[in-house]
């Protein structure tokens, strides 16, 4: 466990040490901060039958800037290592694959959750300002961040697979970006398309990650997705190690 | 140390090498000469658990490398070809982070890194970004970084590559040094140095090997087995016959320069022939102005065995 750690930490300061990180941060909190801002003042304007939080977590900025920020994470995470050959040396130390490949999930992961901890400071500041609660309860809050780390989890470990099967970085974001994108927009489908069966809609229906969102944000804990997600999670993972392992066997 | 039998490795069909096999004995500084693509980083890398063979075993220390590769690896100190570092880290961040991640205990991490650091010559610039050393001092933190956790058994693939005279010095004298403790697997181009630290040289060619013995062995099998460079004025004699007929001459080839001319000559190993030449320039009534012996180097070796149209 330890040399996980050694990984991880490595994984994380490597993250802080490069000005992309720092770009998506900032691009990250701006649209988000923009966000917050334009939902509390259209509801400054009529009445709306959601809260704030609701209204944050399901505006459109929130997704366009949400599937944006996976390729930018996760494209260096492999093909950097390959491109500059730093992956002999960590392959001929005495470490294990799945170690490799879980340091490098995780730290993406981690550098996610540093993304989000500010929005948290929005509603501190908007309950401290208005005296009103943003959400109905706290199970809206954890309920809406919850979907955020599984939502995560998932798009990140896609990110990890397309970055482990090339050597060059924009190719991992295209190929990650398109898939995010495309299982993102297949819970639209349902809608766009209406000359397929109705019990394809409904099936596709499942897969959405928005209705997903809305469900979660309202603090409902449907207990489908989170299984969807967390299984999602490991295929995507479990193929990362295989095609990391994989390059051993080819030329 | 290593032992090494009929490994061989393909690449789409290609073989980079082929059947080699070989035994570094412990304590041995073991040279591995060959043209670029020999198939000497391949060897290496095979070594190193970094790639499997096609087909073949080798093993570290009694361990196979591809069966038990964390153990094989935990035994060696393994130094790649251009020294790929992280270039956001600084040297003891990243030897901090390389100690950890080969075993080595936390309560002896400060001080492991600390000597390697003093053995390498590292102090001066520990703090810096690995980003912004010069190629030597990559080259020193590899090295370093190799020897970390105390191996007994350092790979190191080309180390003095790139570097200028005095900073391969340094470096021949820092491998000979480690010799006294570690056995150690180094693969170069500079043939010099070789002669100076190897207990034994590899002569590997188009995946094969061509060689396998001590540089002294070596040198004294080698067809051209050294020379004698004679200059003199010689008159109307015809001095290639003249000193054809000396026992222990193989051949003779004359170069002219105005009145005086320069004899090459190839003479088997072991024979001085240079009291003969003496007597015969005497007799003849010769006039001499050089007459010197050139040792055979790795290089003669070298070139005879990996030459482009020898197979």
């Amino acid at each position: 466990m330890r040399k996980f750690y050694t990984l991880l930490s490595r994984e994380v300061r490597s993250y802080f040490h490069s000005p992309v990180a720092y770009v998506v941060l900032i691009f990250f909190l701006l649209i988000s901060g923009v966000d917050f801002y334009f939902q509390v003042s259209f509801m400054n304007q009529r009445q709306v039958q959601y809260t704030v939080q609701e209204a944050f977590f399901n505006s459109i900025f929130f997704w366009f800037a949400f599937v944006l920020i996976f390729p930018l994470i996760t494209m260096r995470l492999f093909a950097e290592e390959f491109k500059l050959g730093t992956i002999e040396p960590l392959m001929t130390a005495p470490v294990r694959d799945w170690q490799v490949v879980l340091a490098k999930f995780f730290g993406a992961l981690v550098f996610y959750l540093v993304l989000w901890i500010p929005t948290l400071l929005y509603f501190a500041i908007f309950l401290k300002l208005t005296n009103q609660p943003a959400a109905h309860s706290a199970g809206a809050y954890f309920g809406s961040y919850l979907m955020l780390l599984l939502l995560g989890m998932f798009y990140l470990s896609i990110g990890c697979l397309t970055s482990v099967l090339t050597r060059n970085q924009i190719i991992a974001a295209i190929v990650s970006f398109c898939a995010i994108t495309l299982l993102f927009f297949l819970g639209l489908v349902q809608f766009i398309l209406l000359d397929v069966s109705s019990a394809t809609r409904e099936l596709l229906g499942y897969f959405s990650a928005i209705d997903h969102m809305v469900t979660f944000s309202r603090g409902v804990i449907d207990t489908r997705p989170i299984i969807f997600y967390l299984s999602m999670t490991i295929v995507m993972l479990t193929l990362t190690y295989q095609a990391f392992q994989s390059r051993k066997w080819r030329l | 140390m290593i032992k090494v039998e009929n490994l061989t490795k393909r690449y789409a069909g290609h073989p980079a090498i082929q059947n080699l096999s070989f035994e570094v004995g412990q304590g041995e500084i073991m040279g591995f000469l060959g043209p670029n693509g020999a198939g000497k980083t391949t060897t290496m890398r095979i070594l190193a658990s970094f790639m499997p063979p096609t087909s073949g075993r080798a093993t570290i220390a009694g361990f196979d490398v591809f069966e038990q590769s964390l153990q094989a690896r935990s035994h060696l100190g393994y130094m790649p070809e251009n020294v790929p570092l992280y270039n956001d880290m600084r040297v003891t961040e990243y030897l901090d982070y390389r100690a950890a991640l080969k075993g080595v205990s936390h309560r002896r991490l400060a001080e492991r890194v600390g000597d390697a650091k003093e053995l390498c010559g590292l102090k001066e610039v520990e703090k810096q970004l690995i980003g912004t050393l010069s190629k030597g001092y990559r080259q020193r933190v590899g090295l370093a970084d190799a020897l970390l956790h105390e191996p007994d058994l350092l790979i190191l693939d080309e180390p003095t590559i790139g570097l200028d005279p005095n900073q391969i010095r340094q470096v021949r004298e820092l491998i000979k040094n480690l010799g006294k403790q570690h056995t150690i697997l180094l693969s170069t181009h500079i043939l010099p140095e070789v002669e100076m630290t190897c207990s034994r040289v590899i002569i590997i060619h188009k995946g094969r090997i061509e060689a396998c013995d001590t540089p002294e062995n070596l040198l004294g099998k080698i067809r051209q087995a050294g020379g004698v460079v004679v200059e003199a004025k010689v008159g109307s004699d015809n001095g290639v016959d003249e000193l054809k007929k000396i026992s222990g001459v193989r051949d003779v080839i004359v170069d002219a320069d105005g009145d005086w001319k320069i004899f090459s000559l190839r003479v088997e190993s072991g024979v001085d022939v240079r009291e003969e030449i003496f007597r015969v320039a005497t007799d003849r009534h010769w006039i001499v102005r050089e007459l010197t012996q050139r040792r055979a180097t790795l290089e003669d070796v070298f070139v005879e065995l990996t030459h482009p149209d020898v197979v």
